[in-house]
């Protein structure tokens, strides 16, 4: 009686009954529902869209860093150029000017030379010291070596420098194009798998550019990190999660923790520069001080996560450990956090995506440096991948454009790798209260 | 679970950690400073690394500033050895330098970087002065109509400033204040510019301050648009929107030079012989500062400058010119080398 006045007290069509009225109402019930799904769809598409556009742009100016092209020679390891007993000391780059001369024998006068000089990489004379340095009965012989091209000459081979328009305006002059495309002819010029983007380290020759040096300085980095953030984090949503009681103090350490995951990058790297390198005075730019900031940054994220999967382990489980006996300790080793693991990894395992991808703390602390050594420890010199990509950006070589590319491309799928495990352990081991 | 692997794992990263810190020596030369001197320190550290039995130094992009703040903060394994510099060391840092104990720096000059204004080739080269240029970027401008009266930048066009240059918006892209190449480009262009109105000229005298703000201001209705520090961003945008001139180093111009061309400034274009012989208003040196106290003690350094004032890395024809840094004539070349032979302190 009483919901009835209220019907009719509050509906503005009194003569209508209930059911007249949700009939009435139903259609246009429908329709925003349609239309609430629709919206939702759009978003869903436009966020798409965004992200095909990002890797489109990004593999599709980048998938060709994984070509090089490399050059054909015919070198003469003469007997007398080997003088001494240090290999080194040999005149490895007058050997490769010899090969290109022979090559190209009608090339006369010193410009020209120095033009033709340039159609191969300066590394090749490294090349070949390694070469003799491995098998040092090459000495004395004549071998055909393949050796990387200059990158000006790999752009004009990929398509991305032209060899249109005025001589004076070009990086390729008219005579090294015509030299181009005689080896191409003689099939002494081709494109191979770029193994030297993935084993060596920076270099301000973009041909010889790698990423392994930064791949190896993110790991160090995030050995680091993994290695501390994780108990430390584990541990202290633990002890809040199950022994602290509820007091100011807790609160206000939940509210710092909450605060801190929230707090820019940038402040963990000032605060690492503070603390480990001047206060401290460990070395600057190596992966213990990036992995100590990394760590702090990645802390909160690794405590709040894992609180939460401490949370979601029902109170049940608890009182039945405890019921039989087990102390409180037990019950959280035993029971409690075996269930909650899963999601702590998951929680883990995003935090060092995160931490793999951020460049901004590791400004302050003098990795962003230039790094040709590939780091073999935790206090070597090193940098990480987000900050090789954030230095060749900025290099005016122009074959440094498709390097950059090709490194984000390899950062995606490092970052897409570590996502998707962390989905898959998640959908694995996720157990339904 | 295994718990007590995670408390023995996080137990050896401390021991790790500990002991790393305890390495005090360090066998690789440390740089830092310009951004500008960068592209080329770098070529000749993996040079230098490739070819000897030294490490490969370690170069930081710190700006000139922050690289003398980190020079000049001590003697020891944990400062640099070297500063990268697009400017002289001022009289303040060389203070600081010995107030903490770094005394005998020694002193390298390496060679000339040119500011380019330049514009996509599809466009007519630009024909400007410093003067012009002052009146398209400053905020307050002298009245055209009122001698010696500063008004609020009233230029929309090109043409408007000069009626022989084209009737074109005025619109440039140039570093933010936090670049040394915009330094370099207020200190060679704006103030340059400025002076050459007499009434200003007298207020450089009269009015510092004054001077510096009105020099050295740019204008922020949207003439000048502050393109951040990547320089390939420039190159890129010029190329988009053939109307905007762009402000950037030699070495990008001399990189895209298939793309886009340096206005002529007082009558000359940036190119390489033109800046070399000082021709070019729009350039300014380079350097490297030493710190004597670590010759010696850090491996390689007398042979890593030794390196870089050779005639193969500086010279005519050396592996710096083709990176796009002008060389010095040869004469300054080889007072520069002798000093540094006799590691001559400043």
């Amino acid at each position: 009686m009483n919901s009835d006045n209220q019907t009719t007290a509050c509906c503005a069509s009194p003569g209508l009954s209930l059911s007249e009225r949700i009939g009435r109402d139903l259609p246009r019930r429908y329709r925003n529902e349609q239309r609430f799904q629709r919206l939702g769809l759009a978003a869903i598409i436009i966020a798409l869209s965004f992200l095909v556009f990002l890797f489109g742009s990004i593999i599709s100016s980048g998938y060709s860093a994984f070509r090089q092209t490399y050059v054909q020679l015919t070198v003469t390891f003469d007997k007398e150029a080997f003088t001494s007993e240090n290999l080194a000391a040999a005149d490895y780059a007058g050997m490769v000017k010899g090969s290109l001369r022979t090559m190209f024998p009608a090339v006369k006068g010193r410009n020209d030379l120095k033009n033709l000089y340039k159609i191969v990489s300066p590394s090749a004379s490294f090349a070949l010291l390694e070469m003799v340095t491995r098998n040092t009965k090459l000495i004395g012989t004549t071998q055909t070596v393949w050796v990387l091209a200059d990158d000006d000459v790999d752009m004009l081979i990929k398509g991305q420098l032209s060899g249109e328009g005025d001589e004076s305006n070009r990086r390729l002059k008219d005579n090294q194009l015509a030299w181009i495309d005689q080896l191409k002819e003689q099939g002494k010029i081709e494109t191979r798998f770029n193994t030297t983007f993935f084993t060596s380290g920076d270099s301000r020759e973009p041909e010889q550019a790698g990423i392994w040096g930064a791949v190896m300085g993110s790991f160090y980095s995030l050995l680091i990190t993994l290695l501390l953030s994780f108990p430390i984090g584990v541990m202290a949503a633990i002890y809040l999660e199950e022994f602290a009681p509820d007091n100011v103090w807790t609160n206000i350490i939940e509210v710092n923790i909450n605060n801190l995951a929230a707090v820019p990058s940038i402040i963990f790297g000032l605060l690492g520069l503070a603390i480990f390198i001047n206060f401290f005075g460990m070395p600057r730019s190596t992966p213990v001080v990036g992995g100590l900031v990394l760590t702090l940054m990645t802390l909160p994220v690794i405590i709040i996560a894992s609180r939460a999967s401490l949370k979601s382990v029902p109170p049940s489980i608890r009182e039945a450990a405890l019921g039989v006996g087990a102390s409180q300790m037990q019950t959280v080793v035993h029971h409690v956090l075996p269930l909650a693991l899963p999601g702590m990894l998951t929680g883990t395992i995003i935090g060092m995506a995160r931490a793999l991808g951020d460049t901004a703390p590791l400004l302050m602390i003098g990795m962003i440096a230039f790094i040709v050594d590939i780091p073999g420890g935790f206090t070597d010199p090193a940098t990480a991948l987000p900050v090789q990509i954030f230095l060749w950006a900025d290099s005016p070589e122009r074959a440094f454009t498709e390097k950059t590319s090709a490194a984000i491309i390899v950062l995606l799928a490092f970052l897409i790798f570590m996502n998707a495990s962390a989905v898959i352990l998640r959908k694995k081991f996720e157990i339904k209260w | 679970m295994n718990v007590r692997s995670i408390f023995l794992a996080s137990a050896l990263t401390m021991t790790m950690i500990s002991t790393g810190t305890a390495m005090a020596a360090r066998d690789s030369i440390s740089i830092v400073g310009s951004s500008t001197v960068y592209p080329f320190a770098t070529v000749v550290a993996e040079q230098f690394g490739k070819a000897s039995n030294f490490k490969t130094p370690k170069i930081e992009s710190t700006g000139t500033g922050g690289g003398f703040k980190l020079f000049c903060g001590g003697v020891g394994v944990n400062f640099p050895d070297i500063s990268n510099a697009s400017r002289a060391i001022k009289d303040s840092e060389k203070e600081t330098c010995a107030k903490n104990g770094v005394t005998d720096i020694i002193e390298l000059k390496i060679g000339y970087d040119g500011i380019a204004v330049a514009n996509t080739k599809t466009a007519p080269q630009m024909k400007l002065t410093r003067k012009e240029i002052f009146l398209a970027l400053a905020k307050d401008v002298p009245d055209p109509a009122n001698d010696g009266k500063l008004i609020p930048n009233p230029y929309k066009t090109w043409k408007e400033i000069n009626p022989e240059l084209p009737d074109t918006a005025i619109e440039v892209l140039g570093p933010p204040p936090t670049s040394g190449t915009r330094d370099a480009f207020t200190e060679m262009v704006l103030v340059a510019g400025a002076e050459e109105f007499d009434f200003i000229k007298k207020m450089a005298k009269e009015d510092k301050d004054g001077f510096k703000k009105l020099s050295e201001t740019v204008r922020e209705d949207g003439a000048y648009i502050e393109a951040g520090e990547n320089d390939n961003l420039i190159v890129q945008k010029l190329q988009a929107n053939p109307k905007a001139l762009g402000i950037f180093g030699f070495s990008f111009l001399d990189q895209n030079a298939d793309a886009v061309q340096g206005s002529l400034i007082e009558g000359e274009a940036p190119t390489f012989e033109n800046i070399s012989a000082g021709k070019y208003a729009v350039s300014r040196p380079l350097f490297i500062y030493i710190k004597k106290a670590h010759i010696g003690v850090i491996p390689g350094i007398k042979e890593f400058i030794t390196e870089f004032s050779s005639e193969k890395a500086w010279g005519d024809e050396g592996y710096l010119a083709d990176k796009g840094m002008i060389p010095m004539p040869a004469e300054e070349r080889k007072k520069y080398a002798d000093d540094v032979a006799n590691l001559k302190t400043m």
